[in-house]
């Protein structure tokens, strides 16, 4: 996972060179396997995030599906949704897990949409001609103000409400894009009339953010909420009466392609992923670093799905 | 189009106010070039000029600047950043560990570069080892010193917007930011800003280096030491290792 991070960060740091790397990928297109694949009716072609948790429910998907009896084909690691979405739409993609809300702002930047039901409402009309969703999972895995277990005690906070109480100094640690967010440090103003500094860490509530948590440096953390080092840590998620955090529940979104005896495997899956699944699953990952395919397919013998 | 942009973002005056405002980052990133790079120097100019005098130690030193200048700077970077926490420290730590290879090479690339001939000249005159070094090599080597301060601000200038991974500042927030909120004009602006400031420090070190050549030398009679003043301007290999 820090690998990964790591990675990311380089490619940030290696900025100068990111717009003309992005027209790089355009141009090689490391689609085009996929779209040849694809044209053969019977492959379906799934796609993930470059995300190791993204990727782990990728490989679930994909595994049930060929125990149904499709053939498919992976096309892992697929960067932004800018870059995916249009490769969904051209049909090089068949199967992508998503995001809920993530996935309405991109198509819907207007929407109003705050709880789940909402969202699941606005992607049904969102979603552009041969896309659709299927149903989602329990699980999300969605932005968060986190606090360490001494904090949360020391000042009687479990949740956003009550952080207007606490008199001493807050400050959030986040990706610097967090600030710039709805349900940033200003619809946190907004919302609970709380008001936080900022302070950017760019590892997306990794190591170096735990760390700064632990240290003290930063009172709240965003740490996405299947990530385990929540757990791991003790950390103490405030809770969001006001549905100031947008909810990302898994959700596949899928191409015509996919039947209903494909989408029935992926509902199969999805009914089993459960928030603590996902954690553990992500846990698999993260501190055991098995890979994608062997959790996903320890996790489909035990529900019975292989 | 999209150079216009960026150009439009650098100029944007609302850019020039509030948490994020330019002047500011552009402070932090100089503050904690110029800091990483003094550190450096505190660090590796007195080793590098033992190694130049004592001409001891030097195969030993190439190997082990080198090795050190292959490190990649933000695997560095989020090491110390576990053991330090998030802040300054970690990405000070990082550049003084970039910055160190080149300044060391500068100081005992600089002693070197003093004939043989000139050392000996100034034994003769009765010079003890500590005259020889702070008369002779020190003055004749300073623009192959100056030369390594200058290579290393233009590594650690660029390197320098990984501060913001750790929440240092500087200008590297602007590119996390512009990547993941699709601002490639934003991206764009803040690596203009980083390169005006790379050429703004590279004219005052090549103005510093041209200054600091002892008068004596530049006399035509010491037109053969050309090759050494060749690589003053240059002594070390460019490229950013990170």
């Amino acid at each position: 996972m820090i690998t990964a991070k790591i990675r990311a960060g380089v490619a940030a740091a290696l900025a100068l060179g990111v717009a003309a790397a992005l027209t790089g990928c355009a141009s090689s297109d490391p689609l085009d396997s996929g779209s040849s694949a694809s044209s053969d009716s019977k492959t379906i072609v799934v796609g993930s995030q470059q995300y190791y948790s993204n990727e782990i429910i990728a490989e679930l998907y994909a595994q049930v599906l060929e125990k149904n009896g499709f053939e498919v084909e992976r096309n892992f690691n697929i960067g932004q949704r800018e870059v995916y979405i249009p490769q969904l739409e051209k049909g090089a993609i068949d199967v992508m897990p998503e995001y809920s809300g993530n996935l309405l702002q991109y198509f819907d930047k207007d929407s109003k949409a705050k709880t789940a039901d909402e969202i699941d409402d606005g992607l049904e009309t969102a979603l552009p001609k041969g896309l659709r969703v299927l149903d989602e999972a329990e699980a999300t895995d969605q932005d968060s103000y986190t606090v360490t277990k001494q904090f949360s005690e020391d000042n009687d906070v479990t949740s956003l409400a009550d952080l207007k109480d606490v008199k001493s100094k807050l400050t959030v640690g986040a990706n610097s894009e967090f600030q710039t967010r709805p349900y940033g440090p200003k619809g946190l103003k907004s919302v609970y009339g709380v008001d936080v500094d900022f302070k950017a860490v760019e590892d997306s509530g990794g190591a170096l953010t735990v760390k700064a948590l632990k240290d003290g440096t930063v009172q709240l953390a965003d740490i996405y909420s299947a990530d385990p080092s929540i757990k791991a840590n003790d950390f103490v998620t405030l809770e969001d009466p006001e549905n100031l955090i947008l909810p990302q529940n898994v959700i596949p979104v899928v191409s015509d392609k996919v039947n209903d005896k494909a989408a029935d495997a992926i509902d199969s899956v999805n009914e089993k992923l459960t928030p603590e699944a996902l954690i553990e699953l992500n846990t698999k990952s993260t501190a055991d670093k098995e890979k994608a395919s062997t959790i996903a397919k320890e996790f489909l013998t035990d529900e019975g799905l292989l | 189009m999209i150079i216009g942009q960026a150009f439009a973002w650098v100029f944007d005056p609302t850019n020039y106010s509030g948490y994020n405002a330019i002047p500011g980052r552009l402070w932090e990133h100089v503050w904690i070039t110029l800091l990483a790079v003094v550190i450096a120097s505190v660090i590796a100019v007195p080793i590098g000029y033992a190694i130049g005098h004592t001409r001891r130690a030097r195969g030993f030193s190439i190997a082990v600047s080198g090795g050190i200048r292959a490190l990649p700077t933000l695997g560095v970077l989020s090491l110390f950043g576990l053991l330090l926490g998030i802040g300054l420290q970690a990405p000070l730590l990082a550049l003084v560990v970039l910055a160190i290879p080149s300044v060391l090479a500068g100081a005992y690339s600089g002693i070197e570069s003093v004939e043989p001939v000139t050392v000996d000249a100034a034994k003769a005159q009765g010079m003890t080892g500590w005259q020889i070094l702070w008369k002779v090599e020190v003055p004749l080597g300073l623009p192959l010193l100056i030369g390594g301060f200058r290579a290393a601000v233009l590594q650690v200038v660029a390197t320098a917007t990984l501060a913001a991974y750790v929440g240092a500042g500087g200008l590297g927030g602007y590119f996390f930011l512009g990547l993941k909120t699709q601002d490639y004009a934003e991206m764009l602006g803040a690596s203009i800003l980083v390169i005006a400031l790379a050429i703004a420090f590279e004219i005052v070190f090549a103005v510093l280096q041209r200054a600091s050549v002892p008068k004596g030398t530049a006399d035509p009679s010491a037109r053969q030491r050309q090759g050494s003043r060749e690589r003053a301007r240059n002594p070390i290999p460019e490229g950013n290792p990170s």
